[in-house]
């Protein structure tokens, strides 16, 4: 039996992330992790005619390289399971019309890299296919375009505002093989404590990562120090530190971990003028597949929760004057030797 | 599978049980503060030299041309949008506003700015359905309240008998 407790995933035999690819826009590649990504492009055109184009190139791009990396061809993949930020999610449609593979697509919003990964998981650790690929994307520019005002638009965004990361994140699971294993994952219910803000995302996301981070500490009985590393997806400077509260409160130990969150780890906040840290699909996308893997592998990090989280608003809920329902998924990734 | 730190303490949490109202409270009170004063100023002074050049520039047409004032505005607000709309479109314009809020907004630039963007922001989507159908996307309602604006002042201005009027003859 896979399903744990009320809506978690643990699996007997855990798949194994065999390869990644990942491709980065021109800031993150200004940023802190700049080297840990696959493929950096200097502009965000990318010699493409529009932004939507640029987008679907990176995902197109990072698929390749995965499978590059993971020594296969298109034709070996049992499934290729994605989902982007666009309306209809064409990114992920149009990338997946290339990639010529059976398709699931999935909508999460940023919770994306990790939904996809638990259902890519899940169809091999159920035995439903043999390679699995997950995968998302997200472009600075497309997201403006369509969630907020045309990018040369000269709008002030407020400080609680965040920046959408440039890139595409794509990974293979399979029964076996070397790389890290999914030993568990945890589905996020939709969470609205009624922010209305779409530029404090962060603030909105917040409920739904604590749930999820508590359902599965619950489902699965273990404690946050089980993990080197609790990470949530793009929580940000204003969305974080609440989470961190809010979690101590309903009595999680959290000081028996590191928190972080991937959208403080891409961009140097400081520095780079990106508000409250980064957002988009991709952001925990690529951090979770170009560094957090790598130092899994490296063997500095044994066990990691990624929990990305989503806002699944859209401009007319926005308009219409709702508030900004979230989600958020885990997924359980761990050294394959537990002895490092 | 014995691992440390699975078991035990888990399943004792309390629920994510806050109401909407007690965590707009909660996240409202732990959210980043906007200075309204240095915004202000920053709108003042960016707004303020907009407004500068313009005058500049009218000032150039009055003495170069042997224009009235009221005949310079015209070219003026030409040259300015144009600067607003070259900016633009270089990609410089959402930066500075980015700094500048309202100085860069307010001015006519602001409202060149809106027009330029969305025009080139769609014009993937081909030129009447895409530039032609989203220009006004952002200065439509400017242009509508404007209008709107402009009347009742218009009305007030016929019923009180306030021969504002008489200027335009001048």
């Amino acid at each position: 039996m896979i399903l744990q407790g009320k809506r978690s995933w643990v699996f007997p035999k855990p798949p194994v992330i065999i390869a990644t690819g990942t491709v980065a826009g021109p800031e993150e590649g200004e940023g802190p992790l700049a080297s840990e990504f696959d493929l950096v492009h200097p502009d965000l055109e990318m010699g493409q005619p529009t932004w939507e184009k640029a987008e679907r190139l990176m995902l197109e791009q990072a698929t390749d390289i995965a499978l590059q990396h993971a020594g296969l061809k298109k034709e070996q993949l049992s499934f290729y399971i994605g989902g982007d930020l666009m309306n209809q999610i064409i990114s992920n449609t149009f990338a997946a019309r290339t990639l010529g593979t059976p398709f699931l697509g999935v909508f999460g919003a940023c919770s994306t890299s990790m939904e996809s990964l638990a259902i890519a998981s899940l169809i091999v650790g159920a035995g439903a296919g043999n390679y699995a690929m997950a995968g998302t994307s997200s472009h600075n520019c497309t997201v403006e375009k369509q969630f907020r005002y045309p990018t040369e638009y000269g709008s002030q965004k407020p400080p609680t505002a965040q920046f959408t990361v440039t890139g595409a994140g794509a990974s293979i699971v399979a029964k076996e093989g070397k790389g890290p294993v999914v030993t568990a994952a945890t589905i996020g219910k939709v969470m609205d404590l009624g922010i209305k803000d779409p530029f404090n995302m962060g603030a909105a996301m917040t409920p739904a990562a604590v749930d999820t981070i508590q359902g599965h500490l619950q489902d699965t009985g273990r404690e946050p120090g089980y993990y080197d590393l609790i990470v949530t997806g793009d929580l940000a400077s204003v969305g974080h530190p609440l989470a961190n509260e809010m979690l101590r409160r309903n009595g999680v130990q959290m000081e028996q971990t590191k928190f972080l969150d991937c959208a403080l780890m891409i961009f140097d906040v400081e520095k780079q003028k990106v508000q409250a840290g980064a957002s988009g699909c991709a952001c925990s996308a690529i951090v979770t597949y170009g560094h957090l893997l790598k130092r899994i592998q490296k063997g500095e990090l044994r066990r990691i929760l990624v929990v990305a989280t989503g806002a699944l608003h859209s401009p007319l809920t926005y308009q219409q004057g709702e508030s900004i329902p979230c989600i958020a998924h885990a997924v359980a990734i761990e050294s394959p030797n537990p002895a490092h | 599978m014995a691992v440390k730190g699975a078991g035990s303490g888990a399943g004792a949490y309390k629920p994510v049980s806050m109401s909407s109202k007690e965590y707009q409270a909660f996240a409202k009170a732990r959210g980043p503060v906007r200075s309204v004063w240095t915004n202000c100023l920053k709108a003042f002074l960016v707004g303020g030299v907009i407004c500068t050049i313009g005058e500049g520039v009218q000032k150039f047409f009055m003495a170069a041309f042997h224009m009235s004032s009221r005949d310079a505005g015209n070219p003026t607000v030409a040259i300015m949008i144009l600067f607003s709309v070259i900016l633009t479109s270089m990609g410089v314009y959402d930066k500075i506003a980015q700094w500048a809020g309202a100085g860069t907004a307010v001015p006519v630039t602001g409202f060149a700015n809106s027009m330029a963007s969305a025009a080139i922001e769609h014009k993937s989507e081909g030129l009447v359905l895409g530039v032609g159908a989203n220009m006004f996307k952002l200065a439509g309602s400017v242009i509508v309240f404007g209008v709107v604006a402009a009347f009742v002042v218009g009305i007030i201005y016929w019923i009180f008998g306030i021969g504002a009027w008489h200027d335009t003859t001048g």
